[in-house]
C-alpha cells in the first residue's frame, strides 16, 4: 500500500469540511483534546467562539454537544473513534432518543490506524454505532469523500456517526467525481459482471486493486464504496446481487456487525447470493506499519481477490 | 395557567408556593399510585425546589414550548418524574388525565422524562449523571446567542458518584457559564440504600467550591430559604453556581419519609389513603 503524492487521509478531509461549513453561525465544533489529531483543530483556529474544548471527558462532550443542539446548534464533536465507544451510552440515550441532530466524528478507526496498538485501533464502532435507531453512519474512503459528506451533514437532520481514518490512501474521487455522492447512495466505481465487491473507508482503493489483478484471472468485478453504512442502499445490493450473483464485503472493521453484516442482514430477506466478508477475523490489532497489519490481518487486495474467487466458486 | 414570559415566574408569594408544593405532592401520589409503579421518594423531596423555581423565576410560555428563548429547566435525576409532571400539570402543559396515563403504552408521560414525549420537558433523562452536561451545553448555546435565558439543572445526591458529573463541573468552571444554575436534591438515599452505605459523596458543597463554583446550602423544604436562593443563584453572573438543597426522601407523606424502600415503589390502597389524608 502506497501513499499517494496529493490529497490527504481522510481525517484531513473531515477537518477541511469543517472549515467549509464555518460560515454557518450554527455550526459548532467540540473537541476532546484530540483536535490536532481529528483535524477540528483547523476549525478551532480560525473560529475560536464556536469552537468548545472539553479536555478529555467524552462522556461529557457527547451531553455538551446534546444540549447545544437542543438550541439551534449544530454540533460537530470529534475524538478518536474508541473513545466515542467511551461514550456509546451518552450517545445513546442523550444524542439518539431525543433524536437531536448531533455529528459525530471518530478518527483513527481501524486496524489500518497502525503502530499506536490495539487500544487505539477501533474495529467494532461501525457495528456499535449501526444499532443505535435513526442513527446515520458513514465512513468515507478518502479526503475528497469525507469532506463532501462532511459538508453534506449540515443539511441532514438526526445523529450521525462518521469514522475516518489516521493514514492516507490513494484517492478513489477527484474534485469533479466527489460531487456526486449523496449520504445513503453507494457509489459505484466500476462496473463488472462476476461478482461485486461492496467496500467502506480505506478498503476501498484496496478493492479497486483487487479488480484490477483479477481481471488477469479473466473476472469482471464490480467495486461500489458503501460510504454509508446506514442507512443502507439495499436497492443498489440488491441490484449487483442480482446482476453478478454474488457478493464480497470489505471493510477495516471486524467481521461482525459492520459492513458485512449489514449486507448479510439486508440480503438474508430475499436473496440467496453467496456473500464472503474481508474484514477484522474476530481479534484484537497490535503495534505494526499499516501495511504490515493489513497483511497480517488478511486485509490486502490479494485477500479481497481470494473472497472473490470464493465467492464465484460458490454460486 | 399561561406563565408570564417577560418577568419569568408564576409570581407567587411564599404561602401561595407552598400550597402548590402540596398540590404537585397529591399529583405525584396519585399518580404513582395509579401506575403502580413509579419513583415518590425522590419526586417528593425534589418538589418544593421544583416549585419555587417554576412559582418564581423560570421564564417559560406554555401555548410555545419550543420557545427558543425560553428558560430551560434539565431535570437530570429523570427518574422523579411525577415531580416533573405534576408541576407540568399546573402550569399548565399536561392535564389530569395524562397524569394519570403516567407510565402505560403511549402516555405522554413515560416512566422517565423525555423532551421527544411531552411538552415542557427540556431533557431525556433517565440515565444518571448527564443532565449538568447537556445543561453545560444549553448554557454555551445560550450565550453564543447573547441570550438571557437562564439554564437550571436538577440534579440529585446519588448521580453525583457519576464520574461525568465531575467532568462537566470541570467544564463548567473552565467555561465561566454564569447562565448555569444546578440545584441538587440531597436527600441523601439511592436506590438501593442510604448514600452512606451505598457509597457516600461526601461534603458537596466543598467539592464544588474546589472546582470554582459559588455555592449556598439551605433547607430544601424550608421554601423562604428557597427563593432567597433562587434569587441568589439568578445573580450570579460570573460562573456556575450550586444551591445544595438538604431535603428528606419522601417529605410529606409519614410512612415514605426517609425510607430507602420508597425510592422507587408504589403505595399500595390502604398506603395510597393514609398518604392523600396526609396531604389534604
Amino acid at each position: 500500500m502506497t501513499a499517494p503524492s496529493v490529497g490527504g487521509a481522510s481525517r484531513d478531509g473531515y477537518g477541511e469540511g469543517l472549515l467549509r461549513l464555518a460560515g454557518d453561525s450554527r455550526v459548532v465544533v467540540l473537541d476532546a483534546d484530540l483536535g490536532k489529531s481529528t483535524k477540528s483543530c483547523h476549525f478551532r483556529t480560525q473560529n475560536p467562539d464556536r469552537a468548545i474544548s472539553l479536555g478529555i471527558a467524552e462522556q461529557n462532550m457527547m451531553l455538551v454537544a446534546a444540549g447545544m443542539a437542543s438550541s439551534g446548534k449544530i454540533p460537530f464533536a470529534s475524538t478518536f473513534a474508541i473513545f466515542t465507544e467511551r461514550a456509546f451510552e451518552q450517545i445513546r440515550n442523550g444524542i439518539a432518543r431525543a433524536e437531536l441532530t448531533v455529528h459525530i466524528c471518530g478518527s483513527h478507526g481501524g486496524i489500518h490506524t497502525g503502530t499506536d496498538g490495539s487500544s487505539a485501533q477501533s474495529i467494532e464502532d461501525l457495528a456499535i454505532y449501526r444499532t443505535i435507531p435513526g442513527m446515520t453512519v458513514l465512513h468515507p474512503c478518502d479526503d475528497l469523500s469525507a469532506e463532501e459528506l462532511t459538508v453534506q451533514l449540515l443539511d441532514h437532520s438526526g445523529p450521525s456517526y462518521m469514522r475516518t481514518a489516521r493514514n492516507k490512501t490513494p484517492r478513489v474521487y477527484d474534485e469533479s467525481s466527489v460531487a456526486n455522492l449523496s449520504i445513503g447512495k453507494g457509489s459505484i466505481i466500476r462496473e463488472g459482471e462476476d461478482v461485486c465487491i461492496l467496500a467502506c473507508g480505506v478498503m476501498v482503493s484496496e478493492s479497486l486493486a483487487a479488480a484490477d489483478g483479477l481481471i488477469g484471472d479473466g473476472i469482471s468485478a464490480a467495486v461500489v464504496d458503501m460510504h454509508t453504512l446506514k442507512p443502507l442502499d439495499g436497492g443498489l445490493v440488491e441490484r449487483f446481487a442480482s446482476e453478478c450473483g454474488c457478493i464480497v464485503t470489505v471493510e477495516d472493521h471486524s467481521i461482525i456487525g459492520g459492513l458485512g453484516g449489514a449486507v448479510a442482514e439486508h440480503l438474508s430477506a430475499g436473496f440467496s447470493v453467496p456473500i464472503e466478508m474481508v474484514g477484522v477475523n474476530d481479534r484484537f490489532g497490535e503495534s505494526g506499519t499499516p501495511a504490515d497489519l493489513m497483511s497480517n490481518m488478511g486485509l490486502t487486495s490479494k485477500d479481497i481477490q481470494n473472497a472473490a474467487h470464493a465467492a464465484i466458486r460458490r454460486k | 395557567m399561561h406563565v408570564n414570559k417577560g418577568t419569568g415566574g408564576m409570581g407567587l408569594d411564599v404561602s401561595q408556593l407552598q400550597e402548590l408544593s402540596r398540590k404537585c405532592r397529591r399529583s405525584i401520589v396519585e399518580m404513582v399510585h395509579e401506575a403502580g409503579a413509579g419513583h415518590p421518594g425522590g419526586s417528593l423531596s425534589a418538589i418544593d425546589l421544583i416549585v419555587g423555581l417554576y412559582g418564581t423565576r423560570l421564564r417559560i410560555d406554555s401555548t410555545n414550548p419550543d420557545w427558543n428563548d425560553r428558560d430551560r429547566f434539565i431535570m437530570s435525576k429523570g427518574h422523579a418524574s411525577p415531580a416533573m409532571y405534576s408541576i407540568l400539570h399546573q402550569v399548565g402543559y399536561l392535564n389530569h388525565d395524562d397524569l394519570m396515563g403516567f407510565r402505560t403504552l403511549g402516555s405522554v408521560c413515560q416512566g422517565h422524562i423525555d423532551m421527544k414525549w411531552t411538552d415542557g420537558v427540556d431533557f431525556s433523562a433517565g440515565s444518571l449523571g448527564m443532565g449538568l452536561s447537556f445543561g453545560l451545553g444549553c448554557a454555551l448555546a445560550a450565550r453564543m446567542d447573547g441570550s438571557v435565558r437562564e439554564i437550571w439543572v436538577m440534579l440529585g445526591d446519588g448521580e453525583m458518584q457519576e464520574g461525568q458529573v465531575w467532568e462537566a463541573a470541570m467544564a463548567a468552571n473552565y467555561h465561566s457559564v454564569g447562565n448555569l444554575k444546578v440545584m441538587i436534591d440531597r436527600n441523601r438515599i439511592q436506590n438501593d440504600d442510604f448514600l452512606e452505605v451505598q457509597m457516600e459523596v461526601g461534603d458537596i458543597a466543598a467539592k464544588l467550591l474546589s472546582f470554582g463554583w459559588s455555592v449556598r446550602e439551605i433547607d430544601g423544604h424550608s421554601m423562604p430559604e428557597i427563593v432567597d436562593a433562587l434569587e441568589w443563584a439568578a445573580g450570579i453572573d460570573d460562573g456556575p453556581c450550586a444551591i445544595v438543597a438538604h431535603t428528606v426522601k419522601g417529605k410529606g407523606v409519614s410512612f415514605m419519609e426517609n425510607n430507602p424502600s420508597f425510592h422507587g415503589k408504589a403505595p399500595t390502597d390502604d398506603e395510597f389513603v393514609i398518604a392523600m389524608e396526609e396531604l389534604r
